[in-house]
């Protein structure tokens, strides 16, 4: 007993001398801007981090079509439509890239989704905002594509190798978006004046909350400075949104339209707009499922899912009843 | 406007851009509610797919945004078949199965001609290609998959059976006949119904109350609705470019 104890203390001792030697490893690949793939060790909270974050950036394009889908059938030009379906089918295919980006960490799409539809996992609390009028479209793609741009180029260069691949392709198709949805603004901007009226209207609604888009002040910001340290993370919430108001303000002036803040000015000495305070209750309002249409797209969400089940039943029947006879064959 | 543009026969690019402008339509519908992520990619695929065909085939009659928005109901040239409402997915596929097979027997033909049509459906069959093959392997998963989803499929096939032979009626201008299709047509789904394991659908497949009557005008009752949504805006907003 005396000895097997003795193993095992020793035992112990150079599972604890490897995992040391593991993360010391892990801590100059990460100091060395290396890229840290699915096959390297990783600490339990890295893996967790980027699980979480991956599967809440794959579910906000997922539920994000939504907004902009209830305005395909109604797109004012033969044009636009089509412009408006490829960005959405744009979306699903973000999602799929991202749910098999997180997959390489040994999680799984049905899990994840299963935590989208249950509430445990979140997805972006701009999306709980409803697109009342046709602008809606352009402001979301200049305001809310233009947030998730700034915020998700620095995530090209994170640390994790599938993530900031997956970032790559998808910042590309992004920047995309966030110009036809300037050019969708300023078609209307310099229309009719119920055109402009209807864009001005649709900017007023989404500027706020595209500043929400940044997460919370640095000061309360949970997850950051540990981010931060594992390179998932370069800029902190208020140096991003503060890039995106500097980047937004000469924009909405060659656009013809006013941003709704009374206090957004330049401010020589910092070389930064100046802006007003956000409403933080409202945002935190939102993420806690009482924004404007939160219960909406879970529900859609779900049902979709729901309804959809016996398709996904008879793909996989099929696929088994397939998979037997070509066994049968080869037996 | 060259002779050739001059010369189009504007029934006909109606007939065949009415058909993929309102198909498309209706599968920009499953945006956002399909059973599968990898089927809104591929929804949305085919639907941008027919409207870029659409804009081509309305661009030849006239000008797109005026025909697909301010046209009334009674003007409208699409088949009967392709303004169903969506169903469940198995009538979104049996739609599609019926149509897609239709569309690209007919695009071959076209393709190989030297038509007006032909520099549109070479480019067009290719994609077709793809949602005839879309469509029949659904059909094949549906029908040969769980007991549900084989009764949901049968359903389907028959529900829109009464409409599939308003396509082989020939339309004014288009320099092939659709009859001539017809066997192509039937032998090809025949073939995938029983590989599907189903049976094939009894009935007529036209009436007197389906008999190209969409190339007509004359529409079932939901495609009124259809296109109150899809006009609603254009229309609210005379002479606004968008």
């Amino acid at each position: 007993m005396a000895t097997a104890a003795a193993h095992q203390t020793h035992g112990t001792e150079e599972r604890r001398a490897a995992t040391a030697a593991y993360e010391q490893a892990f801590d100059t690949a990460v100091a060395a801007d290396e890229r840290i793939e699915p096959r390297d060790w990783m600490p339990d909270a890295y893996r967790a981090t980027l699980v979480r974050q991956m599967a809440q950036h794959a579910h906000s394009e997922i539920i994000g079509m939504q907004p902009e889908a209830n305005w395909i059938t109604r797109a004012p030009s033969l044009r636009r439509k089509a412009i408006l379906m490829a960005k959405v089918q744009d979306e699903a295919g973000h999602g799929l890239y991202l749910y098999s980006a997180a997959e390489t960490l040994g999680t799984s799409r049905e899990e994840l989704l299963d935590k989208l539809h249950s509430g445990r996992q979140k997805y972006s609390s701009i999306f709980n905002y409803p697109t009342l009028t046709w602008a809606d479209v352009g402001a979301i793609g200049w305001l809310v594509d233009g947030a998730a741009i700034t915020n998700q180029v620095p995530l090209c260069r994170c640390s994790y190798g599938p993530y900031a691949r997956a970032m790559v392709r998808i910042c590309k198709e992004e920047s995309f978006h966030q110009r036809q949805g300037y050019e969708l603004l300023l078609a209307l901007s310099n229309g009719t004046p119920e055109q402009h009226e209807m864009a001005q209207d649709a900017v007023n609604r989404w500027w706020w909350p595209s500043l929400m888009m940044f997460g919370p002040p640095d000061d309360e910001s949970a997850h950051s400075a540990q981010s931060m340290t594992w390179k998932i993370k370069r800029h902190s919430n208020d140096e991003l949104r503060q890039r995106f108001v500097d980047i937004c303000v000469p924009q909405a002036e060659s656009l013809g339209l006013t941003l709704p803040d009374p206090d957004l000015k330049w401010n020589e000495e910092r070389g930064h707009y100046d802006f007003g305070p956000i409403d933080w209750t409202e945002f935190k309002e939102v993420l806690k499922g009482n924004g404007p249409c939160n219960e909406q797209r879970i529900t859609q969400r779900r049902r979709a899912h729901e309804e959809g089940a016996w398709v996904r039943e008879a793909a996989a029947a099929h696929a088994a009843k397939h998979s037997d006879r070509t066994g049968a064959r080869q037996a | 406007m060259t002779a050739a543009q001059t010369t189009v026969p504007t029934t006909a690019a109606l007939a065949l851009g009415d058909d993929a402008l309102v198909l498309s339509h209706r599968l920009g519908e499953w945006a956002g509610h399909a059973p599968v992520l990898e089927e809104e990619v591929a929804l949305a695929n085919i639907a941008l797919d027919l409207l870029g065909q659409a804009r081509v085939l309305l661009s030849m009659a006239g000008d797109e945004d005026e025909l697909a928005y301010l046209r009334e109901e009674r003007a409208f040239r699409n088949l009967q078949l392709v303004e169903q409402p969506n169903g469940d997915f198995a009538h979104t596929i049996a739609r599609q199965l019926y149509f897609s097979t239709y569309q690209h027997l007919l695009y071959a033909e076209l393709a190989a001609g030297d038509g007006p049509f032909a520099p549109l459906a070479a480019k067009a069959v290719k994609e077709v290609a793809y949602h005839r093959d879309h469509a029949e392997q659904w059909t094949l998963r549906l029908g040969d998959g769980t007991d549900e989803s084989h009764e949901r499929m049968r359903r389907a096939a028959d529900a829109l059976w009464r409409f599939t032979g308003e396509m082989f009626r020939p339309v004014d201008g288009l320099d092939v006949d659709p009859a001539g299709m017809e066997a192509a047509w039937l032998e090809s789904v025949e073939d995938v119904l029983r590989r599907a394991t189903l049976p094939l659908p009894e009935g007529p497949r036209a009436g007197g109350w389906t008999a190209g009557a969409g190339r007509q005008g004359l529409h079932t009752e939901s495609f009124g609705r259809m296109l109150a949504e899809m006009q609603h805006l254009h229309r609210s907003h005379p002479g606004a470019t968008w």
